[in-house]
């Protein structure tokens, strides 16, 4: 317990050097790129900025998935001949029912149906994407579990990617954004204060697409003819205009867009640029309806309804809508980032604005001080010399801490800041149990240096028990919590492990040098 | 200062008989954890917006706060009944909403909200917005209490494994009358219960098992040593050793805590205090109620051979 080796003397010194190296990358900027230079991140509630939870609305997905499932039943039973038939659709238990009066049919409809069922997944986890199941009267077409999983997480994988790209063009530094559990994004938005822009464009799921009109139908009549959709114009309230429902050609054959203006009207307006796919469709649509308008959509609503003068072959374009110089870049950019899959809801938000942040800082910062400075002074007095060490022990504690936050890149949040005061006050403890110890020891008529020993040794065990419930506590925390007070988990198990450290190894060490060097009479306990 | 200690906390030796005061210890707290959870239903905790959702903002004004017309542009803007009160200074404004029907809905308020603010008093800045959607407080909640059941659940097991069972239940009916205390200092303070709170009660709780540990460990070792001992005498025996250590330990985390209570602002002062509160707690639970239970449960089990008291033995000079 004494004895100290040259290689664990080291070491334990070694460690305490490489926290001090380690911290000093918070202190300053890096003087050469090629260092590692790790630092602790602030976390928003403490530099300002902005916090969305968005949510991907996966009705949508399964219905758009149910749309296409729809279609392709429709041609199945056309092509096995069934007639008269009808489908609906029971989104919330993701569902197609198919009926027909005639009960002796419906055999062939399922075996129609059959043709449709795929696998997903693979080896031993492949399903069938679709379960086909007879009722009384019809026939259900039930999605499966896995099918709706691998849905959902490609919706969620591909928003993540329009998320990011769209946030990369307004130009904010160091956006964080990262899936949570089934559904959820999280988007981190150091420096801003306002979200609002970037709540605005994330909130549509820009899905642009071209198609044609029919200038026969009456948009006034209460249903669409078949194959159509009355859909509103977004720059004229309440005027509606009909639309095909056939995409001529979809946003994701765009390859450019751009905010420009208008030579002749000096009018706001959008150049786009389609792919090869694209040009090809586009040119086809427009010599075979020359004289005819067509709408552009976006999102249901019509942006404009042009009538096509002549071919257009370029495969180049320009939409314009009544937009301002604003509009018109949130648009391309929109474009450019291309659709989301589904919607994105916003459910939590949380933005902090720098002056908050800065004064959250002072606060925490300040407290830190005076804390620290009451338990530096308590130890002085209550424990004489053997607490100077626990405080030498105490800051070396407090380095280490940084230094392995830094490592981690961990982020530091105000409750972080309380965890790491917390800490300082537990840290000690170890010490008052080793001291208190020792000094029964002398009391009980031991030599100093056998007193401390025992001190050691006994103290030893305590100190792990109490200190592991405590970590198993904040593990949960850590697990089960969520933003800031994360961050307070974080520190307070961070802080376990240097206390046990600091306080164990570094104190103790302190403590025998100081015999060897002196070999007291008594022990100043 | 430098070489000897100053001072003591306790003077060494002390043998107070803390087992006599096992009833008054156990019946003063079970009848404050009981109160406390007849609080708990009825007014109830003041829930933050992390688990109650809603939408709090904060804003600064340019000059004084025009508090009435300030309610009266958000009144303008369709928003029923905000909350809108000062906040640290005259310029200070905070703003607080119900949860809205939908989530989509809470989002729509937000941009209402900055609009009203812009009309009533141009120039206002908003400091902090939190909008917490419906589903999203409600799995907070939950997963709030998830952590703070399975930590009790592991600190069990924990206890359990490392010394006799007896122990172990002992700790965890202690914890769960400080956590009940610590709730019901919570609706009497009317201090918001969010995350942080719950942060709080877990380290009171981590604080508390530790406090426990240390006392424990020392009867364990007190029970090797004197195998004739009577439980009782044992107990306060272990209690006294261990007084220093326990009422030092309490005031250095209780010193650390204090000035983060007296000056840590608004979202950590009320952290502090319930710490600050949960460590005197925790300090004389261990004492009062965990030995004590201890005694109950133990009196025949952990020390079968205890036919006659013994006198406890003379300390060595």
């Amino acid at each position: 317990m004494l004895y100290f080796s040259r290689l664990k003397t080291a070491s334990i010194l070694g460690a305490c050097v490489l926290g001090v190296l380690l911290s000093l990358p918070n202190l300053f900027a890096a003087p050469a790129a090629w260092l590692p230079w790790r630092t602790i991140h602030l976390g928003l509630d403490l530099r300002g900025g902005s916090y969305l939870l968005m949510e991907v609305d996966m009705s949508t997905v399964v219905k758009e998935r149910l749309d296409g499932l729809a279609d392709q039943a429709r041609r199945s039973l056309e092509r096995a001949g069934v007639r008269p038939y009808t489908i609906t659709q029971q989104v919330a238990d993701n569902r197609l029912t198919i009926k027909t009066p005639d009960a002796a049919k419906l055999d062939d409809v399922a075996a129609a149906l059959r043709e449709l069922v795929t696998t997903t997944g693979q080896g031993i986890g492949a399903r069938p994407d679709i379960d086909i199941a007879r009722t009384a009267d019809g026939v259900t077409v039930t999605l499966s579990q896995v099918a709706l999983t691998d849905r959902a997480n490609q919706a969620v994988q591909q928003s993540i990617e329009i998320v990011r790209r769209r946030i990369d063009e307004t130009g904010v530094l160091d956006p964080v954004i990262t899936r949570q559990g089934q559904d959820r994004i999280v988007v981190q938005l150091p420096g801003v204060e306002d979200p609002e822009r970037i709540k605005q464009l994330l909130g549509k799921t820009a899905r642009m697409t071209f198609r044609l009109t029919d200038e026969n139908a009456d948009p006034s009549a209460t249903v669409p003819p078949p194959g159509e959709d009355f859909l509103p114009f977004a720059d004229k309230p309440g005027q509606k205009i009909a639309v095909r429902k056939r995409v001529e050609v979809d946003g994701a054959n765009l390859t450019d867009a751009r905010a420009g203006q208008n030579g002749q009207t000096g009018e706001w307006v959008v150049n786009f640029t389609f792919d090869s796919l694209g040009t090809k469709r586009f040119a086809d649509v427009s010599r075979a309806n020359v004289g005819h308008p067509f709408a552009i959509v976006l999102d249901d609503k019509v942006i404009s309804a042009p009538v096509i003068r002549e071919a257009i072959t370029g495969g180049r374009g320009q939409i314009s809508g009544n937009f301002t110089a604003a509009s018109a870049t949130d648009l391309s950019v929109l474009l450019r980032a291309g659709a989301l899959p589904a919607p994105l809801t916003v459910v939590e938000e949380r933005s902090v604005g720098p002056e908050l942040g800065a004064d959250a800082i002072r606060a925490g910062a300040l407290s830190l001080g005076a804390g620290f400075v009451f338990v530096i002074i308590f130890m002085g007095v209550f424990y004489g010399l053997f607490g100077w060490f626990a405080n030498i022990a105490l800051v070396v504690n407090l380095i280490l801490m940084v230094a392995i936050l830094s490592m981690l890149n961990a982020t530091l949040t105000l409750p972080g800041m309380a965890g790491i005061l917390l800490t300082l006050g537990m840290a000690v403890d170890a010490n008052i149990l080793i001291n208190e110890r020792i000094r029964e020891e002398v009391h009980n008529g031991r030599t100093p240096l056998n007193a401390m020993e025992t001190g050691f040794r006994r103290a030893r065990s305590t100190i792990i028990d109490s200190n592991a419930t405590a970590f198993l506590a904040h593990v949960m925390l850590f697990i089960f919590g969520s933003g800031p007070v994360r961050g307070f988990a974080v520190t307070i198990t961070v802080g376990i492990v240097t206390t046990l450290f600091t306080a164990t190894m570094l104190a103790r060490l302190m403590m025998v040098r100081w015999y060897a060097a002196n070999r007291p009479q008594t022990l100043p306990v | 200062m430098f070489f000897r200690p100053l001072l003591r906390i306790v003077p060494d030796h002390t043998r107070i008989k803390f087992m006599r005061g096992r009833f008054a210890g156990i019946i003063v707290s079970a009848v404050l954890s009981s109160l406390s959870i007849g609080l708990f239903f009825y007014p109830g905790l003041n829930l933050g917006i992390d688990f109650k959702g809603g939408i709090v903002m904060e804003a600064r004004t340019d000059g004084a706060a025009d508090f009435a017309k300030i309610r009266a542009a958000l009144e303008a803007q369709g928003l029923r009944e905000p909350g809108v009160q000062r906040f640290g200074s005259d310029s200070q404004v905070l703003i607080k909403l119900e949860t809205q029907q939908t989530e989509k809905a809470t989002e729509e308020v937000v941009g209402r909200v900055r609009t009203a603010l812009e009309q009533a008093q141009p120039g206002t800045k908003l400091l902090r917005t939190d909008a917490v959607g419906a589903s999203v407080s409600n799995e907070l909640f939950w997963n709030g209490i998830y952590a703070l059941g399975i930590s009790l659940l592991m600190i069990l097991v924990y206890i359990w494994f490392r010394f006799e069972w007896q122990f172990a239940v002992g700790a965890v009916v202690t914890l769960l009358l400080d956590v009940t205390k610590a709730i019901g200092f919570l609706v009497v303070t009317r201090f918001e219960f969010d995350l942080v709170m719950i942060g709080a009660i877990l380290t009171i709780i981590g604080y508390s098992t530790n406090d426990k540990v240390v006392v424990y460990d020392r009867m364990r070792e007190n029970l090797r040593k004197y195998k004739t001992m009577p439980l009782r005498d044992l107990i306060d025996l272990s209690i006294n050793e261990t007084l220093n250590r326990t009422l030092g330990t309490s005031a250095t985390v209780f010193l650390a805590s204090l000035p983060l209570a007296l000056f840590g602002g608004a979202t950590l002062s009320g952290f502090a205090w319930v710490m600050l509160f949960g460590i005197f707690v925790g300090t004389s639970s261990s004492i009062f109620i965990a030995a004590p239970i201890l005694l109950f449960l133990g009196e025949n089990r952990l020390r079968r051979d205890a036919a006659a008291p013994v006198a406890p033995p003379k300390p060595v000079r």
